[in-house]
């Protein structure tokens, strides 16, 4: 593994994660496997700080829906994307709600500001704060 | 038809600057082949058995006249002079060479065209009804509804990485030209009894190795539920889907295994979770889509009555123009199934041809029909003459639509890296033969497909061909009794396969069969098969 790429400023949850499955009420980090079901952690929310999501091989994508549904639940601590990651992904993992990658090779922060910076908007509304085209043109017709 | 505002242009432009900048770390060795591979195939890219093969995006299968003279350009400037028009309403370049993909995206971004996700395990370019917005048979223009889709699934951050590719055909029509049955999710435009536009959803249709054709899980979704309808299918199919085989990973296999029913309670769950969030846009943004397909303005008065003394052109209108909605006024498919030729390829000059023809008769604009022909939607009936004399002199006024030579045929081994036998020669040696009778057999679709993925739709054929690999050898299996129409069924395998002057042969039979077999001259196969049921075609071709 290489190092975690964050983008978030508060410092680093460095409690282990524990498997869903060993999780108990009161934990603060836990790791999630691609099919785990991200709902059963709604009612811990508000204790955890760090939750895990596992991304085994680059093709896996049902992480993306588990990071949606724990911001929908409204979890603000951090979601960490780790596996086969790369840095073209980066828009994706945001968007749909991951602030921390942990990847298996590293990325190149240089080349992951100019990933992040690509896209001046959006189509659709995601886990992050950007609002959708659609909505600008409304502003803009308003 | 739809133009692209400084927000979609950005999208565009930012995707070529992107791909650049991937294409220059692989050619550095940056990235390696395997994490570049996904990266390319989002962009269309394919590497196929003799070089880079690219598939360009046609939303709903609509271009103008200038989209499709830079697709001739890209035939002269990057292949070798043509291109190959897909079922999927695409186009495909067979020839590529990876260090110029980059400048031939910024030529496509430079007319509002691009790859996007042509490829990949993502939402797939949205496909529509050639005959939109010209067809007297629809309830309202079906491609705004798709270019709002168009837009969503554009770089979904949540759906990019779905278990397998997923495919969405949008009609405004109940005669079914867009094949909506056979797609993961086909919607159809209805009205509820106020009046109002709606969606009919139907999800789990699709071909490939297990055909099965879609279940209707909503009758009626008002537009303003639209995409948080579709975010909560999605959500559903991404979450539960099936990873662990990709021949099982489409959509069709979870809703079979769950049952529609109970797919269609999980959908309504997790939609009453997605939809407060917002995600729906307000009805003015459809509204200015759909004000970009503002048909063009028809001449109440254009002659409806014209000149059909060439024998040959009256059997090209009787053959390959349909009825539009003004009286004055014909729609035009321009097939390109010459027989003999390569079923969907165009050359650059043809391409260039057929877009001086769009500007100067058909409102500036071309469809592309998953049948792998392109239609001029909006051509005065008096222009017909004009018109039809240019397309002879181009090659290009064949008239076989929807008759025995208009076969739809997948790229197969010519080409395709998944492909276990050649469809195209097979394409080409039934069109030669069945060319001379096929008037008198009317309406007959044949589609053949190099491997069991179907892309040449076989399943969806009144005849359909599966070219399989039997121990190292080419075989076809021949079915019959299929239909993608509004009356979908799936074909059946008939018996054991043939080689290729074999299966020619066997077609044969079943259609001199089906000759001594139909009610009247104006029984189609597909109807002819449907009252009397295989065994008098296994008898014709077994014995």
């Amino acid at each position: 593994m290489a190092e975690v790429y964050r983008l978030r400023s508060d410092p680093e949850h460095t409690a282990p994660a524990l498997p869903l499955a060993e999780y108990q009420s009161g934990g603060t980090a836990v790791r999630l496997e691609a099919g785990d079901d991200a709902r059963l952690l709604v009612p811990h929310l508000g204790t955890l700080r760090r939750i895990d999501i596992a991304f085994p091989k680059f093709r896996e994508g049902r992480g993306y829906s588990s990071a949606r549904i724990l911001r929908e639940a409204g979890f603000t601590g951090e979601i960490r994307a780790v596996g086969v990651l790369y840095v073209d992904q980066l828009m994706f993992l945001t968007r749909a709600g991951f602030d921390a990658v942990l990847p298996e090779t590293p990325i190149d922060p240089a080349v992951a500001e100019r990933t992040l910076a690509r896209f001046p908007n959006v189509y659709m509304k995601a886990a992050d704060s950007l609002q959708p085209i659609w909505a600008l043109r409304e502003q803009s017709n308003a | 038809m739809y133009r692209y505002d400084e927000y979609d242009q950005a999208i565009v432009d930012a995707r070529v600057a992107e791909f650049r900048d991937q294409v220059e770390r692989r050619l550095k060795n940056e990235i390696s082949e395997e994490a570049f591979k996904p990266l390319r195939l989002m962009n269309g890219l394919y590497l196929q058995l003799h070089a880079y093969m690219l598939r360009v995006a046609i939303p709903y299968g609509t271009v103008d006249s200038r989209q499709m003279r830079m697709l001739a350009h890209i035939a002269r400037r990057y292949d070798r002079g043509y291109g190959h028009f897909t079922t999927r309403q695409n186009i495909q370049y067979n020839w590529m060479k990876l260090e110029e993909m980059p400048d031939l995206l910024a030529d496509l971004a430079s007319v509002e065209m691009h790859a996007f996700q042509t490829s990949g395990n993502c939402i797939r370019n949205i496909s529509s009804d050639q005959f939109a917005a010209a067809a007297a048979d629809e309830i309202a223009d079906p491609r705004p509804y798709a270019e709002l889709l168009r837009q969503w699934s554009t770089l979904h951050p949540e759906f990019s990485f779905l278990p397998r590719k997923f495919k969405i055909a949008v009609t405004g029509s109940t005669i079914d030209r867009a094949a909506i049955k056979l797609h993961d999710i086909g919607l159809e435009l209805v009205q509820n009894d106020a009046g109002e536009i709606g969606l009919k959803v139907l999800v789990g249709g699709g071909m490939g190795r297990t055909p099965m054709l879609g279940h209707v899980i909503r009758k009626y979704l008002p537009v303003a539920d639209y995409l948080s309808y579709m975010e909560a299918i999605l959500r559903v199919y991404n979450r539960h889907g099936r990873r662990d085989n990709i021949y099982k990973a489409r959509i069709k296999i979870l809703v079979n295994d769950l049952g529609a029913a109970e797919f269609a309670r999980q959908v309504e769950e997790e939609w009453a979770l997605v939809k407060p969030l917002g995600l729906d846009p307000p009805p003015s943004e459809l509204a200015r889509i759909a004000a970009h397909f503002a048909p063009p303005v028809l001449d109440a008065n254009a002659p409806v009555e014209i000149d059909q003394s060439n024998p040959d052109f009256a059997n090209w209108v009787t053959v390959n123009t349909h009825p539009h909605k003004a009286p004055g006024y014909a729609i035009v498919t321009i097939s390109l199934k010459a027989p003999g030729e390569i079923p969907g390829d165009a050359s650059a000059d043809q391409m260039d041809i057929i877009a001086d023809l769009a500007q100067r008769y058909a409102g500036d604009e071309i469809r592309v029909t998953h049948a792998q022909n392109l239609v001029l939607p909006h051509v005065r009936r008096a222009d017909l003459f004009d018109l039809w004399q240019v397309l002879v002199s181009a090659g290009l006024a064949t008239a076989n639509l929807d008759r025995a030579s208009d076969i739809i045929s997948c790229p197969g081994l010519d080409y395709c890296t998944l492909a276990n036998a050649r469809s195209i020669p097979i394409a080409q040696k039934l069109a030669v033969k069945l060319a001379p009778q096929e008037a008198d057999l009317g309406e007959l679709k044949i589609k053949v497909s190099g491997c069991i993925n179907g892309c040449g739709h076989h399943h969806a054929g009144h005849i359909g061909i599966l070219g399989v690999d039997r121990k190292g050898e080419e075989n076809y299996q021949l079915l019959l009794g299929g239909s993608g129409a509004e009356d979908a069924t799936l074909a059946k395998i008939l018996g054991p396969g043939f080689d290729e002057n074999g299966i020619v042969a066997a077609v044969e039979k079943v259609i001199d069969r089906y000759k001594t077999l139909r009610a009247d001259p104006a029984e189609r196969f597909l109807d002819t098969y449907r009252r009397v049921g295989a065994e008098p075609f296994k008898e014709a071709v077994y014995g």
